[in-house]
């Protein structure tokens, strides 16, 4: 390379961004470069986008805001949408509860005590209308944090949007569908694993004909990491999954820079400040060398690792819940650093219940603080340089480059199948639980000191705060009876049945039936019942 | 005298670090420890402490169900003639306590709880019901 060429093409890059001409001061009114750097070094933007993926990175957009939330009913859920939405928030991310993420109805004995406890309760198509109600479907990005009936939700979501007047090519989202770390972490799984992968591949084929603005499948180390892994172990089983799914598309026909532009991720935002900013940098760069090299992709999005951070809620601690505030913003300020697309901050009251409307909008009120009064903003990859946040960035790269060769070694020479082998034979859970296992065994005994846990300890112990009623299971049962009285029972049988022959010819695409599914009023619990049905389901092996 | 004891997760709660821990933290602390897996019922996580002659059952809940489930673990125990000690470990309100301890549930670990903490109130209820 030229000397100085790599400044050149950033220069050209940046020139024909948004940021173009953008002026940076610091608070004293020192003028800042948009990117610090020599000139023959890594630049945003540039592959393989260890310093950023967008040559100006927030100068040139912030970051999306999204307020994860829900809990009870639809109208309950609806309304805080709406808070998040007037209070500044940029985009809205569904929390479902239990028997919703399992697939199993409200009025399940099944679902006893927990309906809308951990989310909100979603049984039919009329749940997912009042739950957008008032909701501009076409001017707002939704995510939708759900996995095994992750299919059905989404056709119900479509057919929704459609029945307002919004047509799916311009609804722009993202469905969590991430299923393989299901079975390594995070257990809310109903299917085996193969047929939960063939209703995965029907999605994105589905969103890459259909849904341009679609992103099908969130890859999710969040979850892995929450279950106790290491930073390294994170990135690595994270990008394995995505590797997956990238040999799963390709399976099924779709060109690789049709659909590896569609993938984005999510990360943990923990508090070990630079170990964190170090492992979003090394994943890029992981992730955008093995998507050029080895899967040969062409297109530059191809290579981008995208990803939403959420701060770690296994950091906030019930005991003094005041300190929580210091915590997310720390992590949140990791995440910024470290260059995420989109972020959603904890509330402090979140180890002892689901978050009060104040406690959400100050964790929303955080990020505005960092993105409006910090000036964090105005420079790219602030700590690229930094000799230590280098080797840190190496050492994450190496250590999950490492991990990944043995997965696919698992799986001779296919990341799909070291990935479902390593989960049969529990490869992950145990690197997992160990993990885990050291981290607890280290803070019983005071080796690693969490405030107000295990060190100053001292003062007033503050009780839980104003608890949300994350219940309203009576309201949602009389919601769901309501429905089944009134639909038309023929409509629902006929088109159930239309989805247990599509779901046993494994060349057809599901998304259709389960669209008219949904709109024949079917419950999540029928349909995954009847493509249970087909698929059998998934029993964990005791160990 | 070795400690028995049935960890158990009842419910649709998949959120299983906690009780993975518990269970090997026990077992370093010398307790025979038996863990059911996730998403029992009532009844099953009764069979085992039966089966499997327990002293003491464990519930590990951080759904928020706690209300709900763990009564009718004590219930489903009582039926079969089962009298040993329940306690609940996971996010517990203090506003719950009260109404756990009502229906029988015996200690409570909240967050942060310590090792030494738990295996001395287990010790403790194991042995002043041998007295």
């Amino acid at each position: 390379m030229n000397q100085g060429s790599s400044r050149s093409t950033w220069q050209e890059a940046y020139s024909r961004s948004s940021a173009a001409g953008s002026q940076g001061t610091t608070q004293s009114g020192i003028d800042l470069e948009p990117v610090y750097g020599p000139d023959d070094g890594e630049f945003p933007g540039s592959f393989p986008y260890t310093r950023g993926i967008h040559p100006a990175m927030y100068r040139s957009r912030l970051w999306t805001m999204r307020m994860f939330a829900g809990f009870g009913t639809a109208p309950e859920t609806n309304q805080r949408f709406r808070e998040i939405i007037s209070a500044g928030g940029t985009g809205i991310s569904t929390a479902y509860d239990m028997p919703t993420l399992l697939g199993i109805d409200s009025d399940d004995p099944r679902a006893l005590g927990e309906v809308g406890r951990c989310g909100v309760a979603i049984d039919t198509i009329d749940d997912v209308h009042d739950l957008y109600d008032e909701i501009d479907l076409s001017a707002i990005t939704t995510s939708m944090t759900i996995n095994s009936p992750a299919a059905p939700i989404w056709a119900m979501f479509v057919a929704n949007a459609e029945a307002q007047g919004v047509a799916r090519a311009r609804l722009g989202g993202t469905l969590q569908n991430d299923i393989l770390k299901e079975y390594q972490a995070q257990h809310e799984y109903v299917f085996p694993p193969r047929p939960s992968l063939r209703l995965m591949r029907d999605t994105m084929v589905f969103a890459t004909r259909e849904m341009p603005k679609w992103h099908p499948i969130s890859i999710s180390g969040y979850h892995i990491r929450e279950a106790g892994s290491t930073a390294a172990q994170e990135v690595a089983f994270t990008l394995a999954n995505g590797f997956a799914y990238v040999e799963l598309a390709r399976d099924a026909g779709l060109a690789i820079d049709e659909f590896a532009p569609k993938l984005s991720f999510f990360f943990n935002a923990h508090i070990d400040f630079f170990e964190e900013v170090a492992k979003y940098r090394a994943a890029r760069r992981l992730w955008a060398t093995w998507m050029r090299q080895r899967y040969g992709a062409l297109d530059e999005r191809s290579w981008q690792l995208r990803f939403h951070a959420q701060t770690a809620g296994v950091s906030l601690t019930a005991q003094q819940p005041d300190n929580n505030h210091a915590r997310t913003a720390l992590e949140a300020l990791a995440a910024v650093m470290g260059g995420a697309q989109s972020l959603h901050t904890n509330s402090f009251d979140e180890a002892w219940t689901l978050p009060s409307a104040d406690a959400a909008r100050a964790a929303l009120r955080t990020q505005q603080v960092i993105a409006y009064e910090t000036n964090v903003t105005q420079v790219a990859d602030p700590l690229g340089g930094s000799w230590f946040v280098e080797s840190l960035t190496d050492r994450l790269h190496d250590e999950a480059q490492e991990m990944l060769e043995e997965i696919l070694e698992i799986g001779a020479g296919s990341m799909l199948q070291g990935c479902l082998a390593a989960i049969d034979n529990g490869w992950f859970e145990g690197r997992i639980n160990d993990a885990a296992f050291a981290h607890e065994r280290a803070v019983q005994r005071g080796e690693r000191v969490i405030v107000g846990v295990n060190a100053f300890t001292d003062g007033a112990k503050s009780s839980p705060l104003n608890q949300t009623d994350g219940g309203g299971e009576d309201r949602q049962r009389e919601r769901l009876r309501r429905v089944r009285q009134d639909r038309n029972d023929d409509s629902v049988r006929d088109a159930l049945e239309r989805v247990r022959t599509a779901a046993r010819s494994t060349e057809t695409n599901l998304m259709p039936s389960l669209m008219d599914a949904a709109r024949a009023r079917a419950s999540v619990g029928e349909i995954m019942d009847t493509l249970a049905d087909v698929f059998g389901r998934y029993q964990a092996a005791a160990r | 005298m070795t400690l028995r004891v049935l960890v158990a997760k009842v419910g649709l709660d998949g959120h299983d670090r906690g009780v993975n821990v518990i269970t090997r933290l026990l077992r370093d602390a010398g307790m025979e420890v038996i863990y059911t897996g996730m998403f029992q019922s009532p009844e099953s996580v009764a069979r085992a402490a039966v089966d499997e002659d327990v002293d003491v059952v464990g519930l590990s809940i951080l759904s928020g169900a706690h209300l709900t489930l763990a009564p009718l673990v004590v219930g489903a125990l009582r039926d079969r003639g089962c009298d040993v000690p329940v306690v609940v470990g996971g996010i517990v309100p203090d506003e719950d306590v009260s109404a756990l301890t009502a229906a029988g549930i015996a200690a409570i670990f909240g967050p942060g709880s310590s090792l030494e903490s738990i295996v001395d109130t287990l010790e403790g209820l194991v042995n002043s019901r041998s007295h």
